[in-house]
């Protein structure tokens, strides 16, 4: 079994490492499947293994696009003059400007979320059920509408991002994001799936399924409820910080606290691949964003319309997701014995 | 600004009870959907766009847009069932978060089909009532928003008599209590979630046509209604008349001084904001009694 495994994530890795050059033409395609896997499995933190549906992880990932580009642009220009002149590029990074200020920015994106999140989580996840979930609803869709009005982060014209520097021609572009993204990714793994095999998991799934239970047993799930969104947070900045550098232009509503797209697409990819699962999230996301960029283009215009209808199907036909399904088909590969005998009189019940 | 400017003051605060007055209306709707069927409709909003553009179509035809008062709630109460039939019945005795998903993904879908039909311009039915002057014309009120006003209120007068009185709302008020001792009881619970979406429907017609009268109307616009209409509910509670048109009317003058104060440009996001921190405050009003919201 152990060496089944890591075989399998040494092929992973593989093709990782290796897939912007077997397909050169995907590589942005590629960053965003990564940064739509990230914000997968950790929005699966609180929907999935806490029971808590959040549509306010939107908040961390725009938070960290802005700050990521805002410290980029800081640490070297006046913010303001840069934001006023818009598309127009009076100021140029260096290379070493550029790459020093993506780390530092990258740094802060992911920090301050996190923190961001450890403050008004004991606010927040104090509310439970549907309060919670319009509840982070409002908080999303207010920090995009009130990012927009301020004047110092491009309000309503948006921000670009700072241009790629060039190397004497040499396109490195796509690579730097992609990797950029995959070793988040690769990171975000490592430390869901650490984090899934201690108490920690075990904690939140109990608070999914009872949470005054879980409180009656001594466990103080306040402080369980406030890490895992923490840790969501700190992923969901760093993957917003990337795409604000992969997008190299941000607006309020459209791109950074996008409600209606990414916002969506995170609880639709886990929902699809299956809540509560390690996978579920990783393939969810996969197939989704093949789906997508599949059928967009024969969609055009009506992209949206496909979305809704998509939403619809998924929840209400499909809510236990592709994992699920799988579990239903092969209990055996996931661990659970199965009584042959139980499961012929139940076949024969139904 | 408040002291120093009386007028504006007074205008803001007419203003918003007016607005607010219609706010109330569609909160009623949202109330008696949660209260029977267990369900929060985000496309709330979203209805109510439509209604008004029911509305809008009528005034472009030539037929003036109060009579849309009339024949957008008839006709979204069957878009309404219609919506029920499709989707909702299969999603009132499943988990909460799954009917709030369903009805986003409708929500997402009208708003695109709007945009769709429609076009993204901001719209508005002229009515032609002029205005009303007070206090030396420092204090300027369309006589559409009197209109308005007078209208929901007339409508939910109707609507509370309605549920009182005919043998629909007695089930339905029974639906709410209990819904499965209605149903040993002879009450057909699946008609009578239908008709209560349906009217839901019909009232987010209604708060729409007059919306379209007086305010604009956008297909993206929905949302903040539905926000609106759930921070109102869970303020005044389930089933609580007076208390859904209070908080509506407080909501309103909230938003207009908000205006006022921040800005348009902070409108929006200051409502959601209220939002979150009604949230938080009921979350630590009721923790001191170990208690949460449910």
């Amino acid at each position: 079994m152990i060496n089944k495994n890591i075989i399998l994530y040494a092929a992973i890795l593989f093709f990782g490492i290796t897939a912007p050059f077997i397909f050169p033409a995907f590589k942005v395609q590629l960053s965003i499947l990564c940064v739509l896997i990230i914000l997968a499995m950790t929005w699966n933190i609180q929907g999935g293994e806490m029971g808590y549906n959040s549509f306010g992880n939107i908040l961390f990932y725009g938070l960290g696009m802005y700050l990521c580009a805002s410290v980029q642009v800081g640490m070297f220009f006046p913010l303001a003059e840069w934001t006023e002149s818009g598309g127009e590029k009076t100021f140029v990074h260096t290379p070493a400007q550029f790459f020093q200020g993506f780390g530092v920015g990258l740094a802060v994106a992911a920090v301050v979320p996190a923190i961001v999140a450890g403050l008004i989580g004991y606010s927040i996840l104090g509310l439970r059920g549907h309060y919670f979930a319009i509840c982070t609803l409002g908080l999303g869709v207010a920090a995009g509408e009130i990012s927009g009005g301020i004047e110092i982060i491009g309000a309503g014209q948006g921000f670009t991002t700072p241009p790629f520097p060039d190397f004497g021609g040499l396109e490195a572009r796509g690579e730097f994001f992609y990797f950029c993204s995959f070793i988040s990714l690769v990171l975000t793994f490592i430390v869901v799936k650490s984090v899934y095999s201690t108490r920690f998991k075990l904690v939140l799934n109990a608070i999914r399924d009872n949470e005054d239970k879980a409180e009656a047993m001594g466990i103080q799930t306040m402080k369980y409820k406030i890490i895992g969104w923490m840790i969501s947070a700190f992923f969901c900045g760093l993957a917003g910080g990337i795409m604000g550098g992969l997008v190299g232009y941000i607006d309020s509503t459209d791109v950074a606290f996008d409600g209606r797209e990414m916002g969506v697409f995170m609880v639709l990819m886990a929902i699809l691949g299956g809540k509560g699962t390690l996978w579920g999230p990783i393939i969810g996301a996969s197939v989704f964003h093949i789906f997508k960029e599949g059928f967009w283009t024969f969609f055009l215009g009506w992209q949206y319309v496909a979305l809704g209808v998509l939403i619809v199907v998924i929840v209400i036909y499909f809510p236990e997701g592709i994992m699920g399904w799988l579990r239903e088909k092969y209990p055996e590969r996931f661990g659970e014995v199965v009584d042959e005998a139980d499961r012929k009189a139940q076949v024969e019940l139904k | 600004m408040v002291f120093q400017y009386p007028m504006i003051t007074v205008q803001a605060c007419l203003d918003g009870i007016l607005l607010g007055i219609l706010f109330a209306l569609i909160a009623y709707g949202m109330a008696l959907q949660w209260g029977v069927m267990n369900i929060i409709n985000i496309a709330q909003g979203d209805l109510v766009i439509l209604g008004g553009y029911i509305a809008y179509f009528m005034y472009l035809y030539g037929i003036h847009p109060a009579w849309g008062v009339i024949v957008s709630p008839i006709i979204m109460y069957f878009v309404g069932i219609g919506i029920y039939k499709l989707v909702i019945n299969k999603v009132v005795d499943r988990d909460l978060f799954i009917s709030i998903l369903a009805t986003f993904g409708i929500s997402i879908l009208f708003m695109q089909l709007m945009n769709f039909a429609f076009g993204a311009d901001v719209v508005l039915a002229n009515s032609g009532y002029g205005t009303t002057f007070l206090f030396d014309s420092n204090v300027v009120l369309p006589n559409s928003k009197i209109f308005s006003a007078f209208v929901s209120i007339v409508f939910a007068i109707c609507l509370v008599i309605y549920m009182k009185k005919s043998k629909l709302g007695r089930a339905i008020r029974a639906t709410a209590q209990n819904a499965r001792a209605a149903k040993i009881l002879g009450v057909d619970t699946e008609k009578v979630y239908a008709a209560t979406f349906g009217i839901n429907a019909a009232l987010c017609g209604v708060a729409g046509a007059l919306i379209s009268i007086t305010f604009t109307i956008h297909p993206y616009m929905g949302l903040p209604y539905t926000i609106r209409s759930f921070m109102i509910v869970i303020v005044a509670g389930l089933g609580n008349l007076p208390g859904v048109a209070l908080s509506g009317m407080g909501l309103g003058v909230f938003e207009e001084f908000a205006d006022y104060i921040l800005g348009t440009e902070f409108r929006i996001g200051s409502v959601f904001l209220l939002l979150v921190l009604i949230l938080v405050y009921r979350r630590f009003k009721l923790s001191k009694k170990r208690e949460y919201l449910k």
